[in-house]
């Protein structure tokens, strides 16, 4: 858990993915190859920005034990303005939410690993205004 | 050499209120002679999903938004808090990789009560003027707990505020002192949830005797009295120490007024007199000259003289302050005991 979550910070704590320089696709979570180019795919990192729309989503109310304070939560699809549409966390009521929605990203704990445990942050959104 | 201040700053209030009323009607106590009293009318609260780490990450990034620059620049990150996360692994390090400032940054965390976050802004100048950074950042953040049923409930809040310290800034530094003293008025032990204070020992020997001397001195030090400033601030635990003592010092209300948000924000600790001066810089013109005076309990002021530069008329500081704080959605006690965890769970 520790070491995934360690080598992945950089795109959780913000949304860094990677674009292919030579067919211009987007990815998040990034890629190091580009399976529509294979062998001609030339990957760069790049920063999609801070807002989006969403798309879908749905509100979870069965949670795993570590979400049960932030029972119900909602799970959406976000379009980034920058690019690739994301799966993520909107922190907003469950009566604000609703598609076509302006969020941007905001950094949040996403959950503890117990009280004396690491804590986990991250990239969630919020409604943009 | 040219001078050095405040390149930007940025902010960050948590979105729930809980109001005086509320907590007064749990604990049968006059919400009334509370408000009257402590001059506190509301607070801000924390989501669940929130801490001084994520206020601190929000706080900077609107700061290195509004500058314009690449966060590689920032040489140094200081997070002054009396909550950080983990009693035991910085909250500076998880603010340098949320940035994106790379890894060749001098970080630390400081902690000095309410006076941790100007704490730092003076090692950032004393950085930048000698040469070793070209930026740095200071952030006064914390989501302060309060035992339920204490004064302090109605005050304790959250919220963080981010300084990029550099040269060519919109507020210049024209001079810095710091007044220090072993004073036990508030503290909190290792291990302890809550904190503890002296109770009216609060007052007259540390937070009056300490922002006083600091605020006198440093006018007295650099010739000036309290009618050459267009603004001052102090540290806010409540709306009255702000203004007793600015009355102390010969400051008029006008001075004060745009600056005193404790009383629909709550005292943010680290956050609180840096937030306030964050409201007066949202409105100040060039030429105007800025008196700031902080407060950490144990004890300690340090003061600052600013005066704003030509820059801050092209400088975004769009969202106010004050919008912020107004903007708030309330929370009853019961959500309020949830968010901010005081319900034992199993
Ligand atoms: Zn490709």
């Amino acid at each position: 858990m520790l070491p995934r979550f360690w080598r992945k910070i950089k795109y959780r704590y913000d949304i860094v993915g990677t674009v292919c320089e030579t067919c211009g696709s987007k990815y998040y979570p990034p890629r190091n190859f580009c399976p529509i180019c294979r062998r001609k795919s030339k990957m760069k990192e790049v920063n999609f920005g801070d807002k989006g729309e969403v798309v879908s989503y749905t509100v979870v109310h069965d949670t795993p034990e570590e979400y049960r304070m932030m029972k119900p939560y909602i799970v959406a699809l976000i379009k980034l303005d920058g690019g690739p549409t994301i799966t993520s966390q909107v922190v907003c009521d469950e009566s604000e939410i609703h598609i076509g929605m302006r969020v941007k990203k905001a950094f949040r704990k996403y959950f503890e690993d117990g009280e004396d445990g690491i804590i986990y942050y991250g990239t969630k959104f919020v409604p943009e205004s | 050499m040219s001078s050095v201040g405040i390149v930007s700053y940025g902010t960050y209030i948590p979105k729930f209120r809980i109001k005086a009323e509320e907590i007064a009607k749990v604990w049968g106590e006059d919400a009334d002679s509370i408000k009257s009293g402590l001059g506190v009318l509301q607070k801000s609260v924390p989501d669940l999903d929130e801490d001084t780490a994520t206020i601190s990450v929000e706080a900077s990034r609107e700061a290195i938004k509004r500058a314009k620059i690449d966060p590689k620049k920032i040489g140094a990150i200081f997070v002054g808090s009396e909550s950080h996360p983990y009693a035991v692994k910085p909250t500076a390090t998880i603010v340098g990789d949320a940035i994106g400032c790379g890894n060749f940054f001098h970080a630390a965390d400081y902690e000095f009560a309410c006076k941790a976050g100007t704490a730092g802004i003076q090692t950032c100048i004393a950085m930048v003027k000698s040469g070793m950074i070209e930026y740095g950042l200071a952030i006064g953040a914390d989501t302060s707990q309060s035992a339920p049923g204490d004064p302090l409930e109605y005050s304790a809040s959250a919220g963080g505020t981010a300084f990029i310290i550099g040269k060519s800034p919109i507020a210049e530094v024209e001079a810095t002192l710091s007044f220090t003293s072993d004073t036990p008025d508030f503290w909190r032990r290792e291990g302890q949830p809550y904190p503890s204070h002296g109770g009216r020992f609060t007052g007259t020997p540390a937070y009056f005797r300490h922002v006083y001397t600091a605020g006198e001195k440093i006018m007295r030090e650099n010739g000036y009295k309290p009618e050459d400033f267009d603004y001052a601030v102090f540290h806010q635990p409540n709306g009255k120490f702000p203004v007793r003592v600015a009355r102390m010092l010969g400051f008029r209300s006008e001075q004060i007024e745009q600056g005193l948000v404790v009383r629909k924000v709550g005292n943010t600790y680290s956050g609180s007199s840096v937030l306030g001066f964050s409201a007066i810089l949202d409105v100040a013109k060039p030429g105007d000259k800025i008196l700031l005076v902080s407060f950490g309990s144990g004890a300690g002021s340090d003061a600052f003289i600013f005066d704003i530069t030509d820059r801050i008329e092209e400088f975004e500081r769009e969202p106010k302050v004050w919008d912020k704080i107004n903007r708030g959605v309330e929370v009853d006690y019961s959500v309020y005991l949830k968010l901010r965890r005081k319900i034992k769970m199993k």
